[in-house]
Formats: structure tokens, sequence, C-alpha cells
């Protein structure tokens, strides 16, 4: 702690911060550019300049960058000082001297940090009279728009892309008033996270291209507070309806997970929500083939009819589905006739890895609290494809080793520059262990490219190195235990050492080796994490219901033990091989699919029942990280389409419950839903205090899901009926579908659907929200953890794999996650399509080699299942015996299973 | 004097000077040609390093070079005894790097390359005892890229140091290992800011970088780094042989600082180029060794250390060109060769034509001086077209303010401000007759300007 003065009076502040910092902290409004809470201060935009006294007497004093100077006690500055007041607004007017100030085509208009500090500062007229330099704009992608003319050269794009992302294509060109942010040449920008660039950008420079496509601005949107649902981190975001559809998604700040980012499938992956072919009423599939769609009271009659005729009902959940849906199927079916809708090898894994949360002694960290660790073993994930938020936070992780060094030589931790120079590549211990390269490789202290079945083994080695009650591997070669004993050595020397694995590679050798190793770090003492990759935002949740895997639910279809099958959100065709799911779906007399999207399995359902997706339903998720998360609805479906009948997965199945009783469908609220969740399933008591409850009021006000400056409301339906209806009324959550209500940010709360602050109109503005920068929402971060180890320590497993042979001939199949293309319902989004790679087979050079096949030839994989062919992408990094298959393309391709390879005859095409 | 036989010329002959008199000149030859080893050995050359090496503790050999005071010859005057002091080395401390800093960029610039062309030796003899007191590993010689004859003495030189084991492992049976390379800059003047020369050197963006840390506790590749001029270093083999109170002793009355400068003159003097002299001498001696202006002009300004310091009038000519003296007047010292600008040059054009060359120059890396210099060159632009409006003046003069001191990221921008100020302070009238008369002048400049002229 710190005492300094600011404009004569004295304040408390963390002497570890800079003075802007402290200023930001203290809730004054100075003017900043190029520093940013995540990237610290750089010193080049001189906009957050103030007056600095060296004592008492000094009355001259003289300006100071408030980002570059520590807030060292007994600092004395003046933020209102006329010359440091006019500087500030000269520095606006030299940033101003280039802009093009076409703010009202720009479409970072109403969201924009520039407009916000040429406001702060006041300046609005223009001296300079002469001609502007213009640049040419690139072609960057599907995801980012760009126009450069607005840029004014805060290098923040940069800093982000380059020194926090990794990313290496988008750099600074040339010099003077000439610098270019773009890359070497147009293309499409190979960073995962380069949607970030969009908020980092304080102009409007770096737009969201998805957005541009039909745009709003940020005053018109309507927002609510939102988990994303595209991977199991669980990241907050806070998507922007307009029109009954998203136009876009802003990362929404927790202090504990995302932060200040979000991936780029998280942000641009929404568009399935706004698809013409959702399903927007229910729909009976007759035998007639003709569809038929139908209102709600007759959806549910039939369907009650058709469950009432049905000897047995099974319920197939979903982990893309919330629990309050999965427990409403659970309900309606029976304890005894649920599946998790989860494939068997994908539940066991998950169960082993909530035991291992709860009995390997090491807790689970959060994704801020993986920045503070310092030695990380990750074990067969490949962390920017299959949970890309938790992958930045490991690579800041790596990065902090800069920090410390830094700070033992008096830098402190936010002089950026100063920091990465003196600590050039040091790094904290990273090692990767997975079959092919990975997205952490470049900062990773050993990549170890193995099988599935190595990548267990030299876990399980390492968990014996570190204590020798843990069993030992036999056979191990030299060479192996060489590297888990240094892998070893080296988490035991961390103060923090972490622990990565997960499903990825459904294995659970790797898994228990993890376990192994948590559990032989904690029996050593040490102060460390575990981190378990699940697949989908809800698969740590549903799996907590405790019921059967998708197979048994199939089984008992086909061997006639039931008739009927009620399906929530999930399309079985992405889980098991196709010819199971026709099978189970074939034998059953009803069957029933609720979802938000024309699945496969919808088109063959007699009854499909529209669900909400997470924009216009409610419920709670529970991320990788035990933490329990409610999303809430951004809009009501139904005022802007009328026809419309999109319910809550929860609603509709309540109300089917009530309709096969015969009874009037009750008022259910998302709170008695959720509530009802708790008490069924003791390990998920505590959802229930993961938000608010619909009754609560800041100021006794509900809270607004649209700012205040909301425009053309009265009109925006006027083509439809020419009175305005009432808005929406929300009995399920806080929120008022309206500007009506509270939406300030002096009054601490913890969901925020928008963040706005007075003068301060762009993502900057999460600042007014947290107790310092960088630091906590001031209401609490959302979410409660449910996953929390206990005091016992489970026993070590010895479940150690033989090594991996290559037999002759003869491939293991590994699944490779993909950001891009690797996920159910953001593969269903325009720039998402566009974004994926091309899909290709992954075969060592050697392997290629005695097939004789070269890059881009046709192959054949056969496994026992399936056959496919695709084109060949010879991959220098995968060892050989080994072919690597993209996630997403063909579920019957399971990682492990055996394969045949062979070159694609002459003419035999690849399919689309 | 065809371009590649152009010589910066030293107006004192060989029989003129005196080691002890002339410590950087004494060692050059009247043809000009570079002091090769065997010539500059003969002269007694190394022999401060065979002298100093494993006798000297580097804290003695700082404590002779604080004692003597060089102040930076690169213009910034600061002392390089202090410097090496506060540079970090010992024990728990990599050892860091020793860089020269020939970058020689300056308007009106060209001591460093007659040392650089002619004296390389000296040079490396200066470094290695720079190196030696600051337990660096390796020094680099930073070197203008338009440097060409320099570059290949240098070159020359350092081959020809190490065949003779001057660098490389255990100098002269000292135990001290050392070597040096040479790095061609690709023609910025902001690599002569000594933080964006080592960005430039490591491969970085030549944006200099924050202070603190200086160099000295962060450098290149981030060890402890000691950046000197060139003719800060070439000092050093004399202070170290003759010791610090003969350094001081050489400028006698003349300035409270020792040792002496090569000063220079251009412009329109009869003859041009560069003197070693006590420091503080007069401008007006220099003036006199340059035979007086030429052509019948008489003397309007002059800039007493290159582009980036403030005009002075004839009134100053007999202040003493030293440091403390020139920063008296609001200029700087800079560099010691001054510019002399002749009572038919237009301050407006000049100060133009130097502007644009700081607005070129800047790294972009601070809005002051990326957005307002250019913004500067256009206003002066517009005054020596006649068309500038009415005030154009007060807004330059608000610029120059803006880029003064701590308002930007480093000194280029104050650089820049200086002769600006300065010329606007003594020859206000010839501003105010770039603007134009009420009536004619409403329209905005058609003929747009070009980036590149900005
Ligand atoms: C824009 C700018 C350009 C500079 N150019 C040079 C240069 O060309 N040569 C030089 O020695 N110093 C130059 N300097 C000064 C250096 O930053 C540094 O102070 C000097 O190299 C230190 O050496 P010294 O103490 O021996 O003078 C420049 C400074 C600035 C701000
Ligand atoms: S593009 Fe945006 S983030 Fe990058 S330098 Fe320009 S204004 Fe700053
Ligand atoms: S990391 Fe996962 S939760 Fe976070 S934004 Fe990306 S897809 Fe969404
Ligand atoms: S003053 Fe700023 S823009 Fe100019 S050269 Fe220095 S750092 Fe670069
Ligand atoms: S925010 Fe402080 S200089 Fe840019």
């Amino acid at each position: 702690m710190a005492t300094i003065q600011v404009d004569g009076r004295s304040y408390e502040v963390d002497g570890k911060d800079n003075l802007l910092q402290a200023c930001l902290t203290l809730g004054f409004d100075l003017p900043y550019f190029c520093w940013h809470p995540a990237l610290g201060s750089v010193g080049a935009c001189r906009q957050c300049a103030v007056k600095q006294y060296r004592d008492a007497d000094d009355t001259q004093g003289a300006l100071v960058m408030a980002c570059m100077v520590p807030a060292a006690d007994g600092s004395r500055i003046s933020i209102e000082d006329e010359q440091a007041r006019e500087f500030r607004a000269s520095v606006i007017e030299w940033l101003m001297v280039h802009h093009p100030h076409d703010c009202p085509v720009c479409e970072e208009g109403g969201h924009c940090h520039l407009q916000d500090m040429t406001v702060m500062t006041g300046h609005s007229r223009r001296r300079y009279r002469f001609r502007k330099r213009t640049h040419r704009n690139q072609y960057l992608g599907p995801f980012i728009a760009h126009e450069m003319n607005r840029c004014i050269t805060c290098y923040r794009c940069v800093r982000f892309y380059r020194d926090y992302a990794g990313g290496e294509d988008l750099g600074a060109f040339g010099a003077n008033d000439n610098v270019y942010f773009g890359r070497h040449r147009e293309g499409v920008l190979e960073n995962e996270f380069s949607g970030n660039l969009t908020e980092v950008c304080p102009t409007g420079v770096f737009t969201d291209r998805t957005h541009s496509e039909r745009y709003t601005r940020k005053w018109d949107l309507q927002f609510a507070p939102s988990v994303c649902h595209q991977c199991s981190v669980g990241c907050n975001i806070s998507p922007g309806e307009r029109y009954g559809d998203i136009r876009r998604i802003e990362n929404r700040y927790h202090g504990e997970v995302n932060r200040f980012f979000l991936c780029d499938r998280g942000r641009f992956g929404y568009g399935y929500v706004n698809r013409d072919d959702r399903p927007r009423r229910p729909e009976w599939h007759g035998e007639t083939e003709e569809t038929v769609t139908l209102d709600v009271d007759e959806a549910l009659d039939r369907g009650a009819d058709a469950l009432r005729e049905a000897r047995r009902v099974i319920g197939i959940g979903s982990p893309r589905a919330s629990l309050e849906s999965n427990d409403q199927l659970r309900e309606l079916v029976g304890q005894a006739n649920f599946s998790t809708g989860i494939a068997e090898r994908e539940q066991v894994c998950l169960t082993r890895m909530r035991r291992l949360n709860r009995d390997a002694g090491l807790p689970t960290p959060t994704l801020r609290d993986v920045e503070s660790h310092d030695a990380i073993l990750v074990l067969g994930e490949d962390l920017i494809q299959s949970a890309a938020r938790l992958g930045l936070s490991v690579r800041q992780a790596v990065l902090a080793r800069r920090e410390r060094l830094a700070e033992a030589r008096g830098i402190p931790a936010w002089n950026a520059e100063a920091v990465m120079t003196l600590a050039q590549d040091a790094r904290h211990p990273l090692f990767v262990a997975y079959p092919t390269a990975t997205g952490l490789d470049d900062v990773a202290d050993r990549c170890l490219r193995q099988a599935p079945d190595d990548i267990a083994r030299l876990g399980f080695a390492v968990a014996h190195a570190i204590d020798v009650k843990a069993p030992a591997v036999e056979g191990i070669d030299e060479s192996t235990k060489a590297t888990a004993e240094h892998i070893a050595e080296t988490l035991l020397a961390a103060k923090r050492p972490l622990v990565i694995s997960g499903g990825s590679l459904e294995s659970t050798a790797i898994i228990e080796a993890s376990g192994n190793i948590a559990r032989a770090l904690a029996t050593r003492g040490r102060r460390g994490g575990l981190m378990l990759v699940r697949r989908e935002a809800n698969s740590t949740g549903v799996e907590l219901l405790g019921s059967r895997p998708l197979e048994w639910a199939l089984d008992e279809l086909t061997r006639g033990a039931a008739d009927a099958v009620v399906v929530l959100e999930n399309d079985l065709h992405q889980r098991l091989p196709s010819g199971r799911v026709e099978r189970a779906l074939s034998a059953a007399r009803t069957v029933i699919v609720l979802d938000h999207q024309r699945t496969s399995i919808w088109e063959r359902a007699d009854l499909g029942l529209p669900a909400a997706s997470f924009a216009e339903g409610d419920g709670t998720l529970v991320s990788l990280e035990g933490r329990a998360q409610r999303f809430f609805q951004v809009f009501e479906p139904r005022y802007h389409r009328p026809e419309t009948r999109i319910h809550q997965g929860w609603r509709w199945l309540q109300a089917l419950r009530a309709s096969l009783k015969r009874r009037a469908v009750p008022d259910v609220t998302l709170d008695a839903v959720t509530r009802d969740c708790a008490r069924h399933h003791p390990a998920l008591a505590g959802i229930v205090e993961a938000s608010p409850s619909a009754d609560q009021r800041v100021s006794g006000l509900k809270l607004a899901r649209q700012p205040h400056r909301y425009s053309g409301r009265t009109a925006m339906r006027a083509h439809l009926d020419v009175s305005e209806p009432r808005p929406p009324q929300d009995p399920d959550t806080p929120f008022t579908f309206s500007m009506e209500g509270y939406y300030g940010f002096d009054r601490p709360r913890r969901e925020v659907p928008f963040a706005w602050a007075p003068g301060w109109n762009s993502p900057q503005a999460w600042n007014k929200f947290t107790d310092e920068v960088g630091g906590h929402l001031r209401g609490g971060d959302p979410g409660v953890r449910l996953l929390e180890p206990t005091e016992d320590i489970g026993d070590y497993v010895n479940e150690i794999p033989p090594p991996f042979t290559s037999g002759v001939g003869e491939w293991q199949v590994v699944v490779l996650p993909r950001l891009f293309g690797g996920e159910e319902t953001s593969s269903r989004a325009t720039p998402i399509m566009a974004r994926a790679a091309a899909v290709r087979l992954h075969l060592s050079e050697e392997d290629a080699r005695r097939l004789e096949a070269e890059e881009g030839d046709t192959l054949v994989v056969e496994t026992s299942l399936t056959r496919l062919s695709l084109p060949l992408r010879v991959d220098t990094t995968l060892p050989s015996g080994l072919v690597g298959v993209p996630a997403g393309l063909e579920a019957a391709l399971v990682t492990g299973d055996r394969a045949w390879l062979s070159l694609a005859p002459e003419g035999e095409e690849e399919p689309p | 004097m065809t371009a590649n036989r152009y010589r910066c010329r030293l107006h004192q002959a060989a029989h003129e000077r005196r080691l002890e008199m002339h410590p950087l000149t004494w060692w050059l030859r009247d043809d000009g040609e570079r002091v090769g080893l065997d010539e500059y050995v003969a002269k007694d050359g190394y022999a401060v390093v065979r002298q100093v090496l494993g006798y000297q503790r580097p804290d003695e050999v700082i404590e002779t070079l604080k004692a003597a005071n060089i102040r930076g010859r690169g213009g910034g005057g600061f002392s390089a005894g202090v410097k090496w002091g506060l540079t970090l080395k010992g024990e728990d401390m990599p050892r860091g790097y020793l860089v020269c800093n020939a970058d020689e960029m300056e308007p009106g610039t060209f001591k460093d390359r007659l040392l650089l062309e002619q004296a390389p030796h000296l040079l490396l003899e200066g470094m290695i005892l720079g190196g030696y007191a600051n337990d660096s590993c390796f020094g680099y010689i930073f070197l203008r890229g338009e440097y060409v004859t320099a570059a290949r003495a240098i070159t020359r030189a350092i081959e020809e140091a190490r065949a003779a084991g001057w660098l490389g492992r255990d100098i002269a049976g000292s135990g001290f290992d050392f070597d040096i390379a040479l790095h061609t800059g690709a023609g910025r003047y902001i690599c002569g800011e000594e933080t964006a020369l080592i960005n430039s050197l490591e491969g970085q963006r030549a944006n200099p970088r924050a202070k603190p840390p200086f160099p000295g506790q962060s450098g290149a590749w981030g060890k402890p780094t000691v950046v000197n001029n060139v003719e800060t270093l070439c000092n050093v083999p004399a202070v170290l042989r003759f010791g610090a109170e003969w350094y001081q002793g050489l400028s006698g009355e003349r300035s409270g600082d020792g040792g002496t400068k090569l000063y220079g003159v251009s412009g329109k003097a009869h003859r041009t180029g560069l003197w070693e002299l006590p420091i503080g001498t007069t401008a007006g001696e220099l003036l006199d060794r340059a035979g007086g202006m030429r052509d019948g002009r008489s003397l309007k300004a002059w800039l007493p250390g290159g582009g980036s310091t403030g005009f002075l009038l004839p009134e100053h000519l007999d202040l003493a060109l030293d440091f403390d003296t020139i920063g008296k007047t609001g200029s700087r010292l800079g560099t010691g060769l001054i510019t002399l600008v002749a009572d038919d040059q237009s301050m407006v054009a000049l100060v133009r034509n130097l502007e644009k060359f700081f607005a070129r120059e800047s790294c972009g890396w601070c809005t002051p001086c990326r957005d307002g210099l250019p913004w500067t060159v256009k206003l002066l632009r517009a005054l020596e077209r006649g068309e500038g409006r009415p005030g154009d003046i007060e807004l330059l003069e608000e610029l120059a303010e803006d880029q003064g001191p701590g308002k930007t990221f480093c000194a280029h921008a104050p650089g820049a401000a200086m002769p600006l100020a300065s010329a606007i302070e003594y020859f206000r009238d010839e501003f105010e007759r770039g603007i134009a008369r009420p009536g004619k002048d409403d329209v905005v400049p058609d003929g747009p300007l070009s980036t590149s002229e900005a």
C-alpha cells in the first residue's frame, strides 16, 4: 500500500501499480490509449500525462506519463492541472490529424475508446488544415475487417497479437507518421485469438466482420450476461441482439475466468443462432413424409400422446444443454431411463476426471490462477485447439517468468517492454506431450510427440519419479526415464507446479497418469494445481448428474427394451457411428427431439420441439474448472418473429411432463427448475448460488438488458403491428427486455449484461466495474465452484498401458481436436466454416514414404467401422504408426482404433 | 573532390599536433590514409591496454575516468566515468556489452567519421579499455550505413587487432577476453539514440526504450550495456595514459570541462572542416580559423552542435563552446560542430528543411513527435510559400513547446523543437512575412503535400 496525493487529496493505492492504474482504480477519468490492463505500459501515446510534484514545496511540477511512473508512496500529482489538461487535449488533436473522422460510418462508433477519450479531453475543433495520410486496407479473413486510416498508432494490436497471444503474422511496418499495422501481405490472420483485436484496438481499425454484415450500434443492441457454449472453459460473454438475431459477441469481464479475452471460436461461432433453417416451430414428421408445423398445445398433446402410448421412454440428455434442461428430461423419463447422451469412452474419462478433481489432492485453478503457476506439464492436450482460452492463460503463466526476473531487478511488472528486454526468452518451464505439434510449442521447454499410450507411460513415470510409492513403469526406456525424471525435478522445484490433462485423446490412462502426478505432488506437499479439460460447455455438469452413457440408451432401443426416446439438444450422429444411431432410432416407435438446430436427428424425429439456444434461453453450465455459471436469455424470439414457438428445453420438458400427466402446464420459472436440479443432485446443490435469483433488484430496479440510449423501439415492430406491444416480461431473471432498469456501474452487481459508465462506452468501461483495474468485479465474479478437493488423497492408480508399437501395415487413429470445425454448433456458423482448415489425414514422413504417398494425395483410411478418403498432410511431428484425423469429421473414427491405409485408386474423389 | 575520395578535413597538419595536446588526432596522417596496426603500434598504440589490463582493477579505471570527467561527445554531455560506474557488473551479474555509437547522422556533424576512417585502432583501444572497465563480454560498433570507407577501415582494423592478439581471448596475457564486431546500420537517424540503437542491433524495430531501466541496468539482450560515442571512447586511452589531471588541464581556463573537442564548421565559411581544440574554445575562434564567412556574406545565426540544437546569434560567438556555457543560452552544445547561417539564407526555409528531416526520421512511437512534426513541416511550408494564416506562428510555438523534454518518449522531438523554437524567437519577423495578407488567403492550399514531403 502507498499513499498518494491527487489534486490535493490523499488516497491509499497499491504501490505496485503505476499512477495510471492507481488513478483509474480510484475512479478518476484519466484518458489513455497504449496502456491496457493486460498488456501493461509502454509510454507511447502520451495521453495519460499528469503533473507530478517533487514535494510539498514544488509548485512548478513536471509533466509525466502516469502509466510510466510508479505509484510510489508520497507521490503528488495533479490530473486537473491546466498544463496537463492542455497537453492531453493536444495529444488527441495530434492523434486526430490523420484520423478520418468517419464515426457515422465507422463500426467502432458508439463503443469507441477514441471517441470517449476525445470527448473526455474536450478536443472538439480541428486546426490541422492539410492533407491527411491514407493507407490501403487488407483482407484479413472471415473474422476481422481492417480500416487502417483510423489507426492512432498506439501499438496495442501488435502487442496483444504478438507479445500476449504469440501470433506472428501481424506486425508494425514503416516509421514516422506512416506506420502500418497489418500482415506482411493480405491473408487470413492465423492466431486463434485475433478477435480480441476488435476490443484491444481503441478505434475502428479492427472490427468484427461477422457483425458488419448486419451492423448495429452498441447502444441499439440488447445484451444479457451469458456464458460461451463453444467449449468447456466457460468464458463469460455479452451477446448483442437486434431484430431477433445475435449481431456480435463481446467479451464479458470475469475476474477469474476469461478476464479481457475470448478465443475466435467463442467470439465468432455464434452464427448457428441466426441460421435461417433453424426450427422455430414444433414440427411433426408424419408417416406421410409431409412435415406439419404445430402450435405449442398441439405439439404437447401429440408428444404426450405418443409418450403415453409407449411402453418405456428413454431420455437422452446432452453436454451442450443446460443442467436444468437435462434435469427436466431426467424428471420426465425417470432416472432409470435417462442417459447423459455422452459416448461411453468419453463419459468414462469425465468420471475419472471428476474423481480426480476431488481426490487427487490438488485443486483446479481458475484461469487467472493458472497464470501464477511456474511449471506446467500438459499431458495429451493441444490446449489451443481443445480449450483455447486456457491455452492463452498457460502462455501467460510461462511468460510470467519474465516479470519475476524483472521484479528482482526492480523493474515493475507493468513496464512491459522493459520486462521483455530484461528477461529475453526466459520462460517458466512448460512440457507438452501430445501426438503432434501443438499451439503452445513455441513457448515450451520440451515438446514430446508421442502416441497416447506413451504419453500415459511418461506421465506415470513422472509420478513415480516424484514419489517412489507411485507405481513404476515397467520396461521403460532410458531416455523416457530421463525425461520423466527431468520433468519431475522441474515440477518439484517449482513453487506452484500445474498438471494439465483431459479427455481429448479419450485415454483414461493419460488422465490417471496426470492424477498420479497430482497425488505425488500433493503427497510431497506441493501447492500445485490439476486442470482437466473437458470437451463441451456442460460436459462437467452433465457428468455430475450421474447417468448412463449414450450406448446404453441406444442399446435399450435397439433391443426393444424401450420404444420411445426423447433426445435433448444432441446430434447423436456426432457421437457414435451412424449405423448404430440409426438402428436405435429406427427401432423406436416414437422419437422426440428438442433442439435449436436442424440436425440429422431432428429431420428424422416424429416430433421436433424448437429449443432455445443460449441466446433465447437461460440455464446453468458447469465449466472445466467446476464452476457453475448461469447464462441468461438475450432476447425474446417471439417479439420480432411472432410465429416463433421457441422455448428453453427445460420449459418444453416441464410442459411435456404436465401434459403427459394431463395436468395444466404450470408457470415454471428458471429459479424453480434450478432449485429442483440442485435438490435432485447433492453434487449440484451449489448451483442455486451461481447467480442472483429473479427477484434481485438494484436500487429497487430490475436490470436493463438494453442501454439507455436504445433507439427505435417504438418503430421496430411497426411492419408487424402499428401499436407497440408491451415489452416481453421476464419471470425467469432479474433482467428486463427493455432499457428500463438499472444499468449503472456504481452499485456493485455480479451479472452485468453490458458495460457502460458515463463517458466510457467502449469495452474499457469494464474498468469501472472492477475493484481494481484488471481485478475482480466489485459485485463478485459470477459462478460457484463445485469441485473442490477433499482432504483424502486417493490411492495411486496402476493402469499403465504397454508401450505403443505400430503393427506392420497398420496404424492407430488419433482424433485431433480442432478449434474451428471440431465443435458441433459453431461448425454451423459460416465464418467458422470459412476459417476451418481443409481436412487432411496426418501421417508421419516415414509412413507417407512407406505408402509412396505425397502431400495432397488422397488416402483411404479404413477401420472396422468405416472407410474414408482424405488428402494427405505429411506431418513431420507425428510419430510413425499413428494416423491423425481432424475432429468433427466422422464419429466412427475413434482415438485408439486400428486403421489400415492405402493410396486411393485413381479417380476416387475426396468427399465434399 | 570525387565522391569516394571526399575526406572530412582536419585543418591541423601533423607537425602542428602533439599527443599531449591532441590526444584524438595526433595519430592521424597528413595524407588522410587509415593508420594501420603497424603504424599505430609504432606510435605506441595499444600501450595503454598493456599497461592497464591486469594491472589496474576495473573500478580503478572507472575512478580515473570519473575524475577526468569526459563528457559524452554524442551530444548528451553525460560523464563517461559516471555512466560506467552505474553500469551493473559483478559476481551475480551476467557480463554485458560495450557499444560504440558510430551512427553519426546529426545534421552538420562529421567528426566521428574522421576518427573512424583514419584512426580505427584508437577507437578499438578505447573500446577494449571500456570493455575491461565494465566487464563487458563483447563490443559492437554501430556504424552509420553510409560510412562505407569507415566500415572498411574498421573491418580491417578488427582483423588486424584480432590477429595481433589485441582482441580475442586473454588479451595481452591479462586473462581478459573481449572481441568486437561491426554492425552497419540501415540509415535511420533514430538509431543514434542509444536505446533505439540497441533495439536495432538486436534486430528489433528502431524504437527507443523506456528509461529507467537504463542500458547500464538492462541493455542489449537485457544485459548491462554501455553505449558511448566514438569521440568519447577515443579519449579513453590518453586519459588512462596521462591521467585525469592532465586531461582536466587540457582546457586550461577556458572551461570547467576537461580535454579537447573535435570541433568543426560547416556553412558559408571560407574553410569548413575540423579542428581538435581545447574544450571551451569559442565559436568566434572557430570562425576565425575557418577564415570567416565567404562570398561577402555576414553571419546571421549559427547552430552550436548539429540540427537538433537551438540557433544562436553573432552576439553569442565569444561564448565558450562547452556543455554548461552553451546550455545556459537555452541551446545545447550538441556535437560541437557549428553550422553557420548567412544573412541571405531564409530561416523559414532552413528550419523547414531541418524539421522535414526530423519528421521523416521520427521513429513513429510517440504521438507528439510522430504526428506533431509533420504538421510543423506543413505549417512551415505554408509560411515559406506565403500561405500562412494568422495563428500559425503561435501554433508552431505551441507544437515546439509540446515536443519539449519529458513530453515525448525520447530526446528526438525535443531536439527537433530546439531550432524551431529558437528561430521563431530570434527571427519572428521572417516567419510573420509568411502569413498571407488578409483577403487573398482564405483558400486551403492546393497542390497538396505528398506523404513523402512530410
Ligand atoms: C535522436 C537522437 C540521435 C542521436 N544520435 C547520436 C549519434 O548519431 N551518435 C551518438 O554518439 N549519439 C547520438 N545520440 C546520443 C545517444 O543517445 C547517447 O546519448 C550517446 O551515444 C551516449 O554516448 P556519450 O555519452 O559517449 O555521448 C542521439 C540521441 C538522440 C536522441
Ligand atoms: S490498429 Fe488499432 S490497436 Fe493497432 S496501433 Fe492502430 S489504433 Fe492501435
Ligand atoms: S475458450 Fe471456449 S469458452 Fe472461451 S471463448 Fe473460446 S470456445 Fe468459448
Ligand atoms: S520522440 Fe517519440 S516518435 Fe520521436 S523518435 Fe523519440 S520515441 Fe520516436
Ligand atoms: S497510456 Fe500512458 S503513454 Fe499511453
